[in-house]
């Protein structure tokens, strides 16, 4: 077999050229890259001609993203740094610099701690949705009958639209609606108004929240816990762990960056929440959080400089969060096999 | 390859990207103050002119073409296309950023009466707009810049079936009456006696449109510009938003505010299974319209004044709509002015909707008959301090024409919120009052 390829002609390339030593040389039956086949001057406008070609390919193909990002997101959020050192309401001509003003001002206004009591509720309800989804996501990584039916149930409310989710919970929780009639077939009649008080209706909210949420979570675990290998879970029962302690000791560690990843964005997302309840009580009987705040504000009362200095608050409130927890929690990769 | 070289690189560029491009925006200047005089010649002037207006359902449902064909009848050069906004405040308030936005339109409440000579054309001064009501809203440094497409009434819509089945046939002459007319209304019929809208937040605007009517005081709007305590026992909001808390608190209003509907709040009262709500006089028409759709008639939706007299007679503020305004960046001034002159002399929207007309000399709408037959006082309520006002409101951050605060009253009153009526209007006054020393510098 080395015979033929040390005779035969080094393809198309060696034929053409015959101002080259190499030839001569004992390396026949090297592949010779063609560049080296050329004289001195043909390879220095080879390389001149296509380097600065394939270097501005890549930003060529990047120029449409890159301008859409920087149009629709850096732009907007630069602008809104900047207005948030003016009192500018918005609309008129004049904008005047106030510096930090507006920043002591928020932290100075007594609401604003109880909106961020209306995130506690959240925040508790996302610790029952991590560990909901986490449930279900341990069971049903193993084999069950029904298995993908029941991925389904779990993660189809995360594709529903927000907007749509809170329309249909007002019918829900209205009175004499959904939930008022599934109780009266249970036998149990309150006339209790389910977005009527504030823990109530904060609670309600929170529900809505968990239920279109828990999906994602779910989605993200399992995928975590699928990819640990199967013969740890075998060794382990011959070791004779229970279920409990495989979970503990073999699942937990091993999916922790992405339990971490869900409790920041847990923590992110009770921050912010805004959609829920400003499509079902428009943020009215105590339900009012610091995004639905902050729009209020800007939209509202026209007050563009102090609403764009409360979302630049919001975003340095959660740097630091995750700050905070990725130091107490470091992400190592856990090596278990 | 020089990773670091081209990461600081590319993080310079779109540092330097950033800056420029935040650094310009804010447009909206070049006010030539070129008054937007009418028209000498119909037939002469000729253009492209576009209407912006938050009424989608007359745009899609193609009445406002048969304006523009009515128009082009006087002025055949002009051409009117329409844009219906449904966030009308929203959307327009972003595009006065910019130099689009429509030869005619209404002017949004976001924009400070100071500023309107930067973005609206004049059209003349007090003297020549005398003959239109509320030009004194659009007013500043003597010319005016905004002409009322119409005005509204305030005062009560209400079922008068269920009214009459509760043994109420006049109208309520104090609050005390009022209230036992729906205590009435709640025993002997059983539908709910008032419906106060609280999801949709908006309708609860309208018990503002009571300013001056206690007192029939037509300068009860001006008056709240300073650090006048505005909910002080015996002021007109004490009285007027006391009434609404008084309904609510002894359970005349229904049972769930929050989720509470609009539209199906038309049909309810159609209907018969809500009595009352406190509407503007434009809302008439609409109740009319769905009464008819329900099954009843016209005749049952009745319109009663606020449930205060003055020397033995009822008093009505006319407030303004929206006031239509022409674009400074217009490049059709005379066409948009013809427009809006014919808008609102000659088209006979205000007739057709039901609601009072901007020209002083117009006699009021058929659905006012009531009003007009027994003798209630009407009075333009003056709006020439209304900047200040709403400076003060503004930074207050109460929202007179905002839902907020009124939702926060009723919620005290079911007392899902804490604290009694005295110290809600207590704490109110305290900020308005803060407020009004700092806004004003």
């Amino acid at each position: 077999m080395t015979q033929t390829t040390d005779t035969a002609p080094e393809g198309p390339a060696m034929t053409g050229r015959s101002s080259t030593d190499e030839k001569t040389g004992t390396g026949h039956g090297r592949p010779r890259p063609p560049g080296r086949r050329r004289g001195p001057t043909t390879a220095r406008a080879r390389s001149w001609r296509d380097a600065p070609l394939r270097r501005i390919t890549p930003w060529l193909f990047l120029a449409v993203p890159l301008a859409l990002l920087i149009t629709f997101t850096y732009v907007p959020v630069a602008s809104m740094i900047s207005y948030s050192f003016t009192d500018w309401d918005g609309v008129s001509p004049r904008r005047e610099n106030v510096g930090f003003d507006n920043y002591v001002r928020i932290f100075t206004r007594p609401e604003l701690f109880r909106v961020f009591f209306v995130s506690g509720y959240y925040l508790a309800a996302s610790v029952v949705q991590i560990v909901v989804a986490l449930y279900f996501a341990v069971i049903l990584s193993f084999n069950l009958r029904f298995r993908n039916f029941f991925k389904g149930i779990l993660f189809f409310p995360y594709l529903i639209n927000g907007v749509a989710i809170g329309f249909v919970f007002l019918y829900f929780f209205q009175d004499g609606g959904t939930l008022d009639s599934v109780l009266a077939w249970l036998g149990v009649s309150t006339d209790h108004p389910w977005l009527g008080d504030p823990t109530s209706a904060n609670v309600s909210l929170a529900g809505v929240s968990v239920w279109r949420f828990t999906g994602l979570n779910f989605v993200l675990f399992l995928g975590a816990i699928q990819s640990i290998p199967g013969e740890l879970y075998e060794a382990a029962e011959l070791d004779g762990a229970g279920k409990w302690k495989q979970f503990r000791h073999i699942i937990a560690p091993s999916i922790k960056p992405v339990i971490s990843l869900s409790v920041i964005l847990a923590i992110s997302g009770s921050l912010s929440v805004f959609e829920i309840p400003y499509i079902m009580t428009g943020g009215a009987t105590g339900t009012q959080t610091f995004v639905i705040q902050t729009v209020k504000l800007a939209f509202q009362f026209n007050k563009t400089g102090l609403a764009s200095a409360a979302a630049v608050v919001l975003l340095l409130i959660i740097l630091l969060v995750t700050w905070i927890q990725r130091r107490l929690v470091p992400d190592d990769k856990v090596d278990l096999v | 390859m020089g990773n670091k070289k081209t990461t600081a690189l590319s993080g310079a560029v779109l540092a330097g990207v950033m800056l420029a491009l935040s650094a310009c925006g804010g447009g909206g200047g070049g006010a030539t103050g070129e008054v937007a005089a009418p028209p000498a010649d119909p037939k002469e002037v000729s253009g492209e002119i576009k209407v912006l207006t938050q009424r989608t359902d007359l745009v899609q449902n193609g009445t406002l073409r048969k304006y523009a064909a009515e128009f082009n009848k006087t002025y055949p050069k002009v051409k009117v296309t329409f844009d219906g906004i449904t966030d009308y405040e929203g959307e327009v308030k972003i595009r006065m950023n910019t130099r689009e936005y429509g030869d005619v339109l209404f002017i949004p409440g976001a924009v400070a009466k100071n500023d309107y000579p930067t973005f609206f054309a004049p059209l003349g001064t007090t003297a020549e707009l005398s003959k239109y009501r509320f030009s004194d809203k659009t007013e500043v440094d003597g010319k005016v810049y905004g002409i009322a497409q119409f005005g509204t009434a305030n005062g009560f819509v209400y079922n008068k079936r269920l009214w009459e089945r509760a043994g109420v046939t006049a109208w309520p002459k104090t609050t005390e009456e009022f209230l036992a007319g729906l205590e009435a209304v709640k025993e002997k019929t059983g539908a709910t006696p008032y419906y106060t809208n609280f999801k949709d937040g908006w309708p609860l605007v309208q018990w503002t449109n009571n300013l001056g009517v206690v007192g029939c005081d037509a300068q009860a709007g001006n008056a709240l510009a300073g650090a006048v305590s505005p909910w002080k026992p015996g002021s007109e909001l004490n009285a007027t938003d006391g009434l609404l808390y008084e309904i609510v608190k002894r359970g005349l209003s229904e049972k769930d505010p929050t989720t509470t509907n609009w539209e199906t709040s038309k049909a309810l009262l159609g209907e018969g299974r809500i009595a009352t709500m406190m509407l503007g006089s434009w809302s008439i028409t609409q109740m009319q319209d769905a009464a008819k759709r329900a099954g009843g008639s016209a005749d049952d939706i009745g319109f009663m004044p606020f449930p205060v007299q003055k020397d033995g007679k009822h008093c009505a503020a006319l407030v303004s709509d929206y006031q239509q305004a022409v674009s400074v960046h217009s490049h059709n001034k005379p066409a948009a002015r013809a427009w809006v002159d014919w808008f609102t002399e000659k088209s006979g929207f205000a007739e057709k909707e039901g609601v009072v007309s901007a020209v002083k000399s117009a006699p009021m709408p058929a659905t006012l008959k009531d009003f007009v037959d027994n003798d209630v006082t009407f009075f333009d309520r003056s709006e020439a301090k209304t900047a200040a006002v709403n400076d003060i409101d503004e930074a207050a951050e109460i929202g007179l024409n905002k839902q907020d605060y009124r939702q926060k009253l009723i919620d005290t009153a079911r007392g899902v919120a804490k604290g009694s009526l005295d110290d809600f209007f207590a704490d109110l006054d305290k900020r308005w009052d803060e407020a009004a020393k700092t806004a004003g510098s």
